[in-house]
């Protein structure tokens, strides 16, 4: 479609607009203040974050685009409580974040399961470390295992479950402590196209039926687009916040939007903000071009 | 799990290497076949069987061959009857057969020697250094090295000393040994110690510290801290490597035994060793020598089958 025929991204609708204001009401569960992050390296500070200011309201969903580099992983583990901040706040329901709590579930794009637990056993260790029974632990598995589909492998290995049930069984992990936020960085960027878009529409049906606030982070601008209300585009070198898209594009969601106007719309303006002309490409990775070197007979061609 | 499909060919897989496994003991156990029954492979000795004119021969002794010949000529020369004799290895090679009796009458038959211990004598008092040093080594060595390597501070304060440390032979400590402990077991125990345990300190906190980050940091994200880190993650993340490396600083502890029990009075199997090679009893010795062998490689089996049903969920044994 001819970019110049679609409508701008800021265009909403009706409803889109009415959801927003709802949203806009609802109460603030995170809050980034200014925040700043440096690392110290050999090779002198690498700035990786600066001036990071957003919000997030209970229930919200909201994505992070943006380079690959640019601190997305950062800025969540920050949130996470896993790495600390240079400078600014983090704030959730108003109280500073200190170190990692169950009051924020994540998931990791790698899988983070503890291969020694089965598969219910991965569930139940949030509430048991929280010092709830055995009994109690169990049940609140059983339920969480449910909720994502896997009730029938509750007492497998993660090494026997495919990539997308495990990731399914990591947001059951992270849900079953009644997060205020759940954090997840990448989690279906290991999956296959298809396990992908399953995923997608899972978490969106998990996402509707309980009380939970999402911050993801991906680098796909069409699963931005389909799952998120907001999507917070960060640029690199350093990471800052250069846009905060309010997704124009209806729910209930359902794969068969990717070609509306809206949704079009909305990515081109993504693409544009995260793909550039060519020729601001950063020099180093230019210089990253490798040299290619003939490793096979000159006469034996490919193309 | 539904592997049922793969069955078949997983079955004909583990018998090809069932197979591959008894052949890498038969080939050597052929070499050793063909060098003592083939005659013309090596045979560089002649037993006598009849002296004939030599003087000095006897009956079952082994001349080298060119001795044996030149004798040969001079009885010739002089007139004098023949000496006869058969192809023979000389005496520090026996036989498979030799062994294999050595190896029934070490522990069905009385020492040769009075007072010199039965075969298994030996090697019981063996396996109790061992038992001992290994467990006194693993109780100091598997907590120190788990701090080392979860707690970067800790890892700082001792790694340099122990690095030092284990580069001081465990033997040149038999002196000291001696004089704190006396003569019995307690040098001993204290060799193998030595030996080990430095070593695991620093092994065991390599594979601390290789524990997936991700691991941890969901843990904690799940609200674990402090001690619960340690044993609700560390501990059971490691678990199946940490008895790994154990199973083959075992194996080192083996090593050190021989040293160990020099010191002092000298006991055990390798007593046994040093007695019966004194007397020339070299199917003794080879047969002690192998059953060493067969009960550290036996154990270090026994182990690994059992690491299959400790750890269901290790996907590293499904490479081997
Ligand atoms: N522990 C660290 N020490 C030093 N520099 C770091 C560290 N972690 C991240 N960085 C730097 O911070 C910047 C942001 O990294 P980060 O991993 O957050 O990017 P990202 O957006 O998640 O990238 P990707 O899309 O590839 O996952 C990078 O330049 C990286 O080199
Ligand atoms: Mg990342």
């Amino acid at each position: 479609m001819n970019p110049n025929t679609l409508p701008s991204y800021l265009d909403q609708s009706e409803p889109v607009k009415a959801r927003f204001d709802k949203i806009n009401q609802r109460e603030t569960i995170l809050e980034v203040r200014d925040l700043g992050k440096r690392f110290r390296t050999p090779q002198g500070e690498v700035e990786a974050l600066r001036g990071i200011n957003f919000s997030v309201r209970r229930r919200e969903f909201v994505c992070v685009i943006g380079p690959s580099g640019c601190g997305k992983s950062t800025l969540i583990r920050i949130l996470a409580g896993l790495e600390n901040h240079s400078s600014g706040d983090v704030l959730l329901d108003d109280k500073p974040v200190k170190g990692p709590g169950q009051d924020r579930g994540m998931v990791f794009q790698g899988y983070s399961l503890f291969p020694w637990l089965t598969v219910k056993q991965n569930v139940m260790f949030g509430p048991k470390i929280k010092g709830h029974g055995k009994d109690e632990a169990e049940r609140d598995a059983r339920t969480w295992l449910e909720l994502v589909g896997l009730e029938k492998f509750a007492d497998a290995y993660p090494h026997q479950l495919s990539g997308g049930m495990r990731q399914r069984v990591a947001i059951a992990r992270a849900l079953v402590n009644q997060p205020r936020i759940l954090l997840m960085d990448e989690p279906f960027g290991a999956l296959d196209a298809q396990t992908r878009s399953k995923m997608q529409s899972h978490l969106i049906d998990i996402w509707k039926n309980i009380d939970i606030t999402v911050l993801f982070i991906t680098h796909d601008l069409d699963e931005a687009i389909y799952l998120a209300d907001r999507i917070l585009v960060l640029k690199a070198h350093p990471g800052e916040v250069q846009e905060v898209i309010e997704v124009p594009v209806p729910r209930p969601r359902s794969p068969g939007q990717f070609n509306t106007p809206e949704f079009l719309a909305t990515k081109a303006r993504l693409e544009q903000l995260i793909h550039p002309a060519p020729a601001s490409e950063p020099e180093d990775e230019q210089a990253a071009q490798p040299q290619m070197i003939r490793f096979t007979n000159v006469a034996d061609n490919v193309e | 799990m539904s592997l049922i499909a793969n069955l078949p060919s997983v079955d004909s897989e583990m018998r090809k290497r069932t197979l591959l496994a008894i052949g890498s003991f038969l080939l050597p156990l052929l070499v050793w076949c063909l060098v003592s029954y083939v005659p013309f492979i090596w045979h560089p000795k002649v037993e006598v069987t009849d002296p004939g004119g030599v003087d000095y021969f006897q009956v079952g002794m082994l001349v080298d061959k060119s001795q044996f010949e030149d004798e040969t000529a001079f009885t010739r020369e002089e007139r004098l009857p023949p000496p006869a004799g058969k192809p023979a290895n000389p005496i520090y090679l026996p036989a498979p057969h030799e062994v294999a009796k050595a190896f029934y009458t070490g522990f069905a038959k009385q020492p040769v020697q009075k007072d010199a211990p039965w075969l298994h004598e030996s090697l019981w008092h063996s396996i109790q250094i061992i038992f001992w040093g290994f467990l006194i080594s693993s109780l100091i060595g598997v907590p120190l090295g788990i701090l080392a390597g979860t707690y970067s501070t800790f890892a700082r304060l001792s790694e340099p000393f122990i690095e030092y440390f284990r580069y001081l032979p465990a033997p040149a400590f038999g002196a000291l040994a001696v004089a704190i402990l006396g003569i019995y077991d307690g040098p001993k125990i204290a060799i193998i110690v030595i030996g080990t345990l430095f070593q695991q300190v620093l092994i065991i906190a390599n594979t601390t510290r290789k524990l997936e980050a991700t691991i941890i940091e969901a843990a904690r994200t799940l609200g674990t801290r402090g001690v619960k880190l340690l044993t609700k993650v560390v501990v059971p993340g490691i678990l199946p490597d940490l008895y790994r490396d154990q199973r083959i600083l075992l194996g080192w502890a083996w090593t050190y035994l021989i040293v160990a029990e020099l010191i002092g009075t000298s006991s055990g199997i390798t007593f046994y060793i040093t007695q019966q090679a004194r007397y020339q009893h070299f199917d003794n010795v080879y047969a002690a020598i192998m059953i060493i062998g067969i009960i550290g490689f036996g154990t270090d089996l026994i182990l690994g089958r059992l690491s299959r049903s400790l750890f269901p969920w290790d996907r590293t044994q499904d490479r081997r």
